[in-house]
């Protein structure tokens, strides 16, 4: 049974972090908002909603994911216990799986047979259309165009998992745009379809139900992290893009003020060159339904972004981050394309493990961390997800051609 | 507002009768100065207002041809401050009433009080945010209304009967009726049951109610004015734009379809 946390004031019943989350939809999509808001509040209590999905975490997504020590990779950096959350060894090969699945079952609650997803680098697309799949439910997955040539692979699975995948040629062609037009089609749609927000983000009550079902993944660390060093961490590291793979892991460490909760952001080429750090860089704004943090110009128009990873390539983030940021809760850095690259390589050949492009900015700041806490440290980095998708595009920015 | 005891424009456009047409227009598509000379040609139309959109990045509620068209406007370097300049240019060449289409990401990065602020300055009467829902609306509701300027707010088919009167309580001038559970953009027919839709929340919230999303055509524009206050129409206009242009037609050509095809629509 999941565990009711004591944090339950955050969001208010308007959503509200602080001054940040709310809802700025058009007036179209308030009554789905205000139907998945009663769905979930009435599946939140409901003890069968949560035996349904935590079966389905244990049998089919291969729930607990292991916390990993990481022996050699701790001795080569020469200062904290390195454990590693292996998300990237849940079925799918990311943390999205542990939320799609929780909002198929809404949806199925909700009487909706068609699910709709946005997806940046796929692997919330592969996530969505795999629940879709074990439900029977339709799905359409909207992605950029610019991230269909980036993940060719996961474009491949999704179809092969029955999803339609419909290339977003607007704007700039990448996650912003895909999750524009998702929330276009559900404003036509919202009678019979559900859309599957992949990040804590997007308007109340997203950010929190993305955040509750992500949960699981820090709520395992806990304990598990209690059994093998009896004690806590000194830090928990997270890539934050949209944020769902670090608030899953911080949300049970809130109110554990001796734990230092770390977001690693994508500063890209730099952060006076192009990036994504949006926490570092950004500043109040709305955007996708809701306020937070935004990487805009002075007339409010978002700006270009850039990540060598698609997944952070978002100019917004969860409402919650903003918050923690705000309050100083969290500490959020970043890690440059060529940091990440660097840690992408480390920890594959200290570890034998390959990470997403996105897991491999926190793996990045773990490098500097871990020196300075000492060997008396502990350090949990979340392994959001596992990189096969990102071969092609490393092979690429590394000069080498794979395949035909 | 020059003269504090004329009528507001908005309200005069609202009584006038027969209900009528409200053109939309991406302001800085193809160029502001395309834009100003349009306002200007409008104002020779027999047109109720004007409802002139400020292009964003993140347009959700809109269709690819007005996403389109923002997205020409920006990349032509097109920023807010230009558009206050322009309507202040025109402003007191045209009699009808000019309402802002403005996402609430653009208003606040200015700042609720200094954009209303601006925007009365330049001769804006109303404003619609179509991103701006009723929970977050109060603040904007209540600098609108003190700077004399309306805030039209948007109803929706899927709308329950109470959250109406909330939403009623709330705006200045007319509700905006959206026509279709969709985003902008023409449609073939419109919804059978939109007619009583129509006077189901004009009886129940006493506001003039205009009718905007998938009306394209001279008879679409009969059709709802027949039961509501004044009928919008964006997309089909802004496709003539954007039409002329593929063909090679020059800025006063561009111009002269445009009015030609509003002088169409007008009822």
């Amino acid at each position: 049974m999941t565990e009711k946390t004591s944090q339950t004031a955050i969001p208010d019943s308007a959503g509200r972090y602080g001054a940040f989350g709310g809802r700025y939809v058009p007036e179209t999509l308030m009554s789905a908002l205000h139907e998945l808001e009663a769905a979930y509040a009435a599946a939140r209590v409901d003890p069968a909603f949560w035996v349904e999905l935590e079966a389905y975490l244990r049998d089919y997504v291969g729930r607990p994911s292991p916390l990993y020590l990481a022996e050699r990779l701790t001795s080569r950096l020469g200062g904290a216990r390195i454990y590693l959350k292996r998300e990237d060894l849940n079925h799918t090969g990311a943390h999205k799986i542990n939320n799609t699945l929780g909002q198929a079952i809404l949806a199925r609650r909700m009487g909706k047979r068609r699910i709709i997803a946005e997806t940046g680098a796929g692997q919330h697309g592969v996530a969505t259309a795999t629940a879709a799949a074990v439900f029977g439910l339709d799905c359409v997955v909207y992605m950029g165009a610019e991230d269909v040539r980036r993940q060719m692979l996961n474009v491949f699975r999704m179809e092969l998992l029955g999803a339609r995948v419909v290339p977003v040629e607007s704007g700039q062609r990448t996650l912003k745009d895909a999750i524009n037009e998702a929330l276009r089609d559900w404003i036509a749609t919202v009678a019979d379809t559900h859309y599957v927000i992949g990040s804590v983000m997007g308007p109340h009550p997203f950010p929190m139900l993305v955040r509750d079902l992500q949960s699981v993944i820090g709520r395992e660390t806990r304990q598990q992290i209690l059994a093998a060093e009896s004690r806590l961490p000194d830090a928990v590291l997270a890539c934050v893009g949209g944020g769902s793979n670090a608030a899953g892991i911080f949300y049970p460490f809130v109110e554990d003020k001796g734990v230092r909760l770390i977001g690693v952001e994508a500063a890209g080429e730099g952060l006076d060159r192009r990036h994504s750090a949006t926490i570092s860089r950004g500043r109040p704004g709305v955007l996708h339904g809701m306020q937070t943090l935004v990487l805009q110009d002075d007339d409010g128009q978002t700006q270009a972004v850039h990540s060598v990873s698609a997944g952070l390539d978002y100019p917004g983030v969860g409402p919650e981050h903003a918050y923690w940021a705000s309050t100083g809760r969290a500490e959020y850095v970043s890690a440059t394309d060529d940091e990440a690259l660097d840690a992408f390589e480390l920890l594959c050949r200290t570890e034998g493990i390959l990470p997403a492009l996105e897991t491999a900015h926190a793996v990045a700041h773990c490098v500097k961390l871990a020196p300075q806490l000492g060997r008396d440290g502990v350090i949990v980095v979340n392994l959001s997800g596992r990189g096969d998708k990102d071969c092609v595009e490393v092979a690429r920015l590394r000069g080498r051609k794979l395949g035909g | 507002m020059a003269d504090r005891n004329a009528e507001h424009r908005i309200d005069q456009a609202l009584r006038s009768r027969p209900p009528g047409l409200w053109p939309f227009l991406a302001a800085g598509y193809p160029s502001i100065g395309a834009t100003e000379v349009i306002l200007r040609r409008m104002g020779s139309l027999s047109i109720r207002g004007v409802e002139l959109g400020f292009p964003f990045s993140d347009p959700i509620a809109d269709g690819p041809v007005i996403q389109n068209a923002f997205t020409h406007a920006l990349a032509a370097g097109t920023r807010v401050a230009d558009i206050f300049e322009m309507v202040r240019d025109v402003r007191d060449e045209v009699a009808y009433p000019i309402v802002a289409m403005v996402s609430v990401s653009i208003v606040y990065r200015m700042g609720v009080e200094s954009f209303v602020e601006r925007a009365r300055s330049a001769g804006f009467d109303g404003l619609i945010v179509p991103d701006l829902a009723l929970e977050e609306a109060p603040q904007l509701a209540t600098c609108a209304a003190a700077a004399g300027l309306r805030l039209s707010m948007l109803i929706a088919p899927t709308t329950p009967p109470e959250r109406q009167a909330r939403i009623a309580k709330l705006a200045g001038g007319f509700l905006y009726y959206v026509s279709v559970q969709g985003t902008t953009g023409q449609r073939a027919a419109l919804p059978v049951d939109l007619s009583d839709h129509v006077q189901q929340v004009r009886a129940e919230t006493g506001l003039p109610v205009v009718v905007g999303f998938g009306i394209s055509t001279p008879e679409h524009v009969r059709e709802v004015c027949g039961y509501a206050d004044g009928a919008i129409v964006g997309s089909a206009i802004v496709k003539r734009i954007t039409d002329a242009l593929q063909t090679g037609a020059d800025e006063a050509q561009v111009v002269e379809q445009v009015a030609r095809f509003v002088d169409m629509l007008c009822v």
